[in-house]
């Protein structure tokens, strides 16, 4: 057997496309798949999933009704409160039988969002993946390190995964232990990495701590993602650990990392729209808004069996832009994340909702129900802190009691935000009081 | 041989120590001695005045956290060591303080302190023939 490359691939630095056949579909040839897709995922979602059948019959609408993606705008949309409403297996499709892997993701009142994945799903996920590594230039030849996190949370396998389709080396570093990171990036050569962009910036810190320069490390591919960042900060990584630096995306409800990439031209993040089919609509009236307007983005699984999402809004801002890109693609493209519809917060690429540092104030005798949340970034990473008013019978003249009550907070928001959180112990009055509806967030972080 | 301190919960701002001592100057009670200590966000506020607990009263009607906190008073004579010859008595004796204060009170110098152990303070406070102060011998001093 001959597991030598031709030379002509061996030296081949220009980006390949993973999948020219999906990549670069004409138009009717990717609506004709999708309609197909589309008739097939609500026929099933219909007679699998309770949930759906009842929406779908509500509107008096069946699966018949549905011809072509077009059609699309006739069915129900999904929430993040439906996932809560129907924890934890209630929108899963597939039997127990055929669910091989369960991820997590934060939810608002301490409840996580579940999905269940079949092997195809995994399948298709490490496909999508693969995708975007190929776009950003990654080939059989490169060691990735994955510095995503481990776990529940669908960074890390899913790029370890996408890593391992492509036929690069994984080298399965996850998050923490930036020391050792840096030892692995210089003694094993290591090419290309997938992590958060804000972790990207504390290894560069790091490593001019530890006397390391970008010459004594070989990465050349950085894949970031999880959490908004700007083309400051994308210059200052590239400068900084000395290589090129792609924007990926994705969300754990609806597959993970991998949904979207940016190619060379980075002009917009390319959709897998042949498995998540995406629409973008007005926030308040539901309807569709144009090309290059912003919107809400919504998607739709169309190959997904575990849980299945009939347009799942997403609550992220941003827009699109159909037609062929300068890279050769054909698939819709999505600009920059420019907020939210909702009043989650991203730290440390952890999804933060604010309800959800209030319920575990109130859950805790000590502490009045005031309080506020500043998100900073200090440095190079993301800060998050609670202040809290401590009720009055709970004060002691005593530093040690007082600190030991802060660090039961600070141990309890850590448990349900999974990311731990600086807590101010205040008297009661300190924190103004807002009239109605309090906000309850400062972001002090400068991301546009 | 203990003297009630009032204690006060205050942001660590501008401003958080006057609001407590204009509650106090308006219903004419009289400070002898204050101390601050702070951590980053807060810090507690203590005071020795006169009348504690009508002092007490007041502020917790404000809506301000505050205890009311026995603590040692010592009178010491005002000369060079005294103080470090008290502190190694307590040491020897394996007593640590909590916290500690002085000030100077009609040419008399007054150790305010809080240690883990109240018996044993006592205790050792007698048996060394420590000068304490009794809270109306202090407020007679005034």
């Amino acid at each position: 057997m001959n597991y030598l490359l031709p030379l002509q691939a061996q030296t081949n630095t220009h980006t390949m496309i993973w999948n020219p056949s999906k990549e670069c579909m004409s138009r009717d040839e990717m609506m004709a798949l999708q309609s197909k897709r589309l008739r097939k995922i609500v026929n099933y979602v219909y007679h699998n999933v309770q949930f759906y059948r009842n929406k779908m019959q509500v509107m008096d609408l069946r699966p018949d009704d549905i011809h072509t993606i077009e059609d699309i705008q006739k069915l129900p949309f999904t929430t993040k409160q439906d996932l809560r409403d129907n924890y934890p297996f209630g929108l899963q499709a597939a039997p127990n039988s055929e669910i091989v892997r369960i991820h997590a993701s934060s939810g608002t009142t301490g409840k996580p969002t579940i999905v269940g994945y079949t092997r195809k799903d995994i399948g298709v996920w490490s496909e999508v993946f693969a995708r975007c590594l190929s776009s950003f230039g990654v080939t059989r030849d490169d060691i990735f390190s994955v510095a995503y996190g481990y776990g529940l949370f669908t960074g890390g396998l899913g790029a370890h995964y996408g890593v391992e389709q492509l036929g690069a080396t994984v080298v399965p570093t996850s998050t923490g232990n930036t020391e050792k990171h840096i030892r692995l990036l210089q003694d094993l050569g290591i090419t290309g990495i997938a992590c958060t962009p804000s972790y990207a910036l504390y290894l560069a810190e790091t490593m001019e701590k530890l006397g390391i320069t970008k010459d004594d490390i070989h990465l050349r591919i950085g894949a970031f993602g999880a959490e908004p960042w700007t083309d400051k900060m994308r210059a200052e990584i590239e400068e900084r650990l000395g290589l090129k630096a792609y924007n990926i995306y994705g969300l754990s409800e609806v597959t993970g990392p991998g949904v979207s990439y940016e190619c060379e031209v980075q002009h917009g993040s390319h959709i897998n729209e042949d498995h998540f089919f995406p629409e973008l609509i007005d926030s308040k009236t539901l309807q569709p808004v144009g090309d290059g307007e912003v919107g809400e983005l919504v998607f739709t699984t169309l190959s997904k069996e575990g849980m299945p999402l009939l347009r799942y809004r997403t609550k992220d801002l941003t827009t699109l832009t159909h037609g062929q890109c300068a890279c050769g693609r054909t698939n819709v493209r999505m600009g920059r994340i420019m907020g939210r519809s909702d009043d989650m917060l991203i730290i440390r690429g952890i999804n933060v909702f604010p309800s959800q540092i209030e319920s575990v104030i109130l859950s805790l005798e000590e502490f009045a129900p005031q309080y506020m949340i500043i998100v900073d970034r200090q440095g190079l990473l993301d800060t998050i802190k609670v202040q809290v008013e401590l009720r009055p019978e709970f004060f002691v003249d005593d530093f040690p009691a007082m600190e030991r009550k802060k660090k039961l907070l600070i141990e309890k928001l850590r448990s349900v935000l999974s990311i731990s959180a600086q807590v101010d112990l205040l008297p009661p009055g300190s924190i103004e009081r807002s009239q109605g509806k309090g906000n309850h967030v400062i972001d002090n972080r400068k991301l546009v | 041989m203990t003297i009630q301190q009032l204690s006060v919960f205050v942001e660590n701002k501008s401003g958080a120590m006057l609001n407590i001592l204009n509650l106090l100057k308006v219903e004419g009670i009289q400070l002898l001695a204050v101390n601050i200590a702070d951590t980053v966000e807060y810090g507690i506020f203590r005071i020795i005045c006169s009348e504690p607990s009508k002092a007490y009263k007041l502020l917790q009607e404000a809506g301000i956290s505050v205890t009311l906190t026995d603590v040692f008073a010592i009178e010491l004579d005002d000369k060079v060591g005294e103080l470090a010859r008290v502190l190694e008595i307590f040491h020897n004796e394996s007593i640590s303080i909590t916290y500690l204060y002085s000030f100077l009170l009609n040419g008399k110098g007054i150790m305010i302190f809080r240690t883990a152990d109240s018996d044993r303070t006592r205790e050792i406070v007698i048996l060394n023939k420590l000068k304490f102060i009794a809270e109306r011998d202090l407020y007679s001093l005034v």
